[in-house]
């Protein structure tokens, strides 16, 4: 019986794994870079530096590294109001670019291993997907 | 001494700017001769706006809400088409019919992916009767193809001419190799349909084989202002290029406007893009901003409203957060000038049926400039 379940387990993990593959992160990271050039880049800037008091940076970012599931909302539903970024603060609106969770995942990657950043976890599109508009700041 | 010199090197600085920057150069005055109040607020993105009276008026914003604003009460119209709200994309410029008053025809443009042709979107043009605060009567009377989940560059605006024609614009779609150069594909293209949508038999691409025959001009990246010039009846054109080739056009029929063949603008990263500047058979701008200001929105102050403005050029930055007034003098650009500076990210300008300067605002919504009396 418990090797029953066990392998019944194991199967239904097989499947939902060939049903939804998460990428290897080096994968997701490689995904990501094109989102990025697509969406992120003509305000954030190659490097990740963004513009001082206009457009937060995302290398080397207080705000990012501590607001991990935050980051991931404003990016699913859109950001706004007043935040402070390494002592600087920006009271801008970032509308949400309609990204599905999958990609979001793996700009996430990008932007948290790029620039010097780096991040020892993946972010999986699960975890997107479990991340609700509630933990946003209220104005 | 060394007060002296830091207020030296200001003043250089201030005026004379860097030396890649292309002239003249931006200047901050410093006395306001205005001040400003908001009519419409709560607008994160305000796209498109369109007077009905100067108490009433139509403003986009861009995840895909239609507000008619009525005495400084916004209401959300309803019955709008499905909007793909995807990067640069949604609901973008709203304008009226020039008969607006007998028939309540409105114009829209908007990112749609309404056709099965691929995963994605690109902007469509919509007509549709204004009933109080909902749409009837439906129309989509253009839609660029193929779809793509690129995030970039769909343009977009409306203008009329006084001989029944609708311009509107679409930006290359991220896809700069492909689009713009080409007038089999849609992208990177000023647009001129009748007003109910047919193509003019007089459009310059009309009897070729395979052409897009809605297309007026090409060659262009991300067009977000179009106006008419209020004396000459030209079409103008502001567009966002690469960084440091922001461009104001003025529009010909036909013209190939040269992205990505020529331009003064060079990649994000730093690397070119082109050594070529111009070309035979490509349009030169009017203007180009070095740096880029982010152009979008653009209107002529011609009501005398601002006696020191009269005639002159208006255009939004989203870069700089500020609105430009540009002196055009002998068909060249003499005098760039901030007004409401460090305002927010300004998406457009227009003036409206009372003579005042609108201005969009994101995250602020609308402001009326008024002149000091």
């Amino acid at each position: 019986m418990k090797l029953f379940l066990l392998l019944y387990g194991l199967s239904v993990g097989a499947f939902a794994a060939f049903m939804f593959p998460e990428k290897t992160k080096t994968e997701s990271i490689e995904a990501g870079a094109e989102i990025y050039q697509d969406f992120c880049v003509q305000c954030h800037l190659p490097t990740g530096v963004g513009v001082s008091g206009v457009f937060p940076p995302l290398k080397d970012s207080d705000f990012l590294r501590n607001n991990i599931d935050m980051s991931i909302a404003g990016l699913k539903y859109g950001l706004k109001g007043k935040i402070v970024v390494n002592d600087e603060e920006y009271n801008g609106i970032m509308a949400s670019q309609g990204l599905d969770n999958e990609e979001i995942a793996d700009v996430m990657n990008y932007i948290l291993n790029s620039w010097g950043n780096s991040y020892t976890g993946q972010i999986t599109t699960e975890q997107v997907e479990l991340i609700s508009e509630t933990i946003l700041p209220t104005e | 001494m060394k007060q002296f010199l830091t207020a030296l090197s200001l003043a250089l600085f201030t005026t004379v700017g860097c030396a890649q920057d292309n002239p003249p150069f931006i200047e901050t005055p410093e006395t306001l001769s205005y001040s400003y109040e908001i009519v419409a607020e709560g607008i994160d993105i305000p796209w498109g706006l369109a007077f009905i009276t100067p108490e009433d008026f139509l403003v986009t914003e861009k995840s895909g809400t239609l507000y008619r604003v009525v005495k400084g009460i916004k209401t959300a119209v309803e019955g709008l088409p499905p909007v793909y709200s995807r990067g640069q994309g949604g609901l973008l410029d709203i304008a009226l019919h020039p008969e607006f008053n007998k028939n309540s025809v409105i114009y829209m443009t908007l990112s749609a992916d309404v056709e099965e042709d691929g995963l994605g979107g690109n902007t469509a043009l919509y007509s549709a009767k204004l009933v109080d605060t909902r749409l009837e009567d439906l129309k989509l009377l253009y839609k660029a193809t193929p779809n793509t989940k690129k995030g970039q560059h769909w343009g977009s605006r409306i203008v009329f001419d006084q001989e029944g024609h609708l311009f509107f614009s679409i930006g290359d779609r991220g896809n700069r190799d492909e689009n713009p150069q080409d007038i089999n594909r849609d992208g990177g293209k000023i647009y001129r349909l009748t007003l109910d949508g047919s193509i003019p038999q007089d459009n310059p691409h009309v009897g070729i084989d395979g052409a897009k025959t809605a297309v007026y001009s090409y060659g262009h990246r991300n067009p977000q202002a179009l106006v008419m010039h209020p004396e000459t009846g030209v079409l103008w054109e502001t567009e966002h290029g690469p960084r440091g080739g922001d461009e104001i056009n003025i529009i010909q029929k036909g013209k190939n406007y040269g992205w990505p063949t020529i331009t003064y603008g060079i990649n994000y990263s730093g690397t070119p893009i082109t050594d070529k500047k111009q070309m035979e058979g490509m349009e030169q701008p009017f203007y180009y901003w070095v740096p880029s200001i982010g152009p979008s929105g653009m209107a002529f102050s011609t009501s005398g409203v601002y006696p020191d403005w009269k005639g002159n050029l208006f255009a939004g930055s989203l870069a700089f957060q500020y609105l430009e007034r540009l002196v055009i003098e002998n068909n060249k650009v003499v005098k760039r000038e901030k007004v409401l500076d460090q305002i927010g990210r300004v998406r457009n300008v227009v003036q409206g049926p009372d003579g005042f300067l609108y201005v969009g605002v994101e995250g602020k919504g609308i402001l009326k400039i008024i002149p000091n009396s």
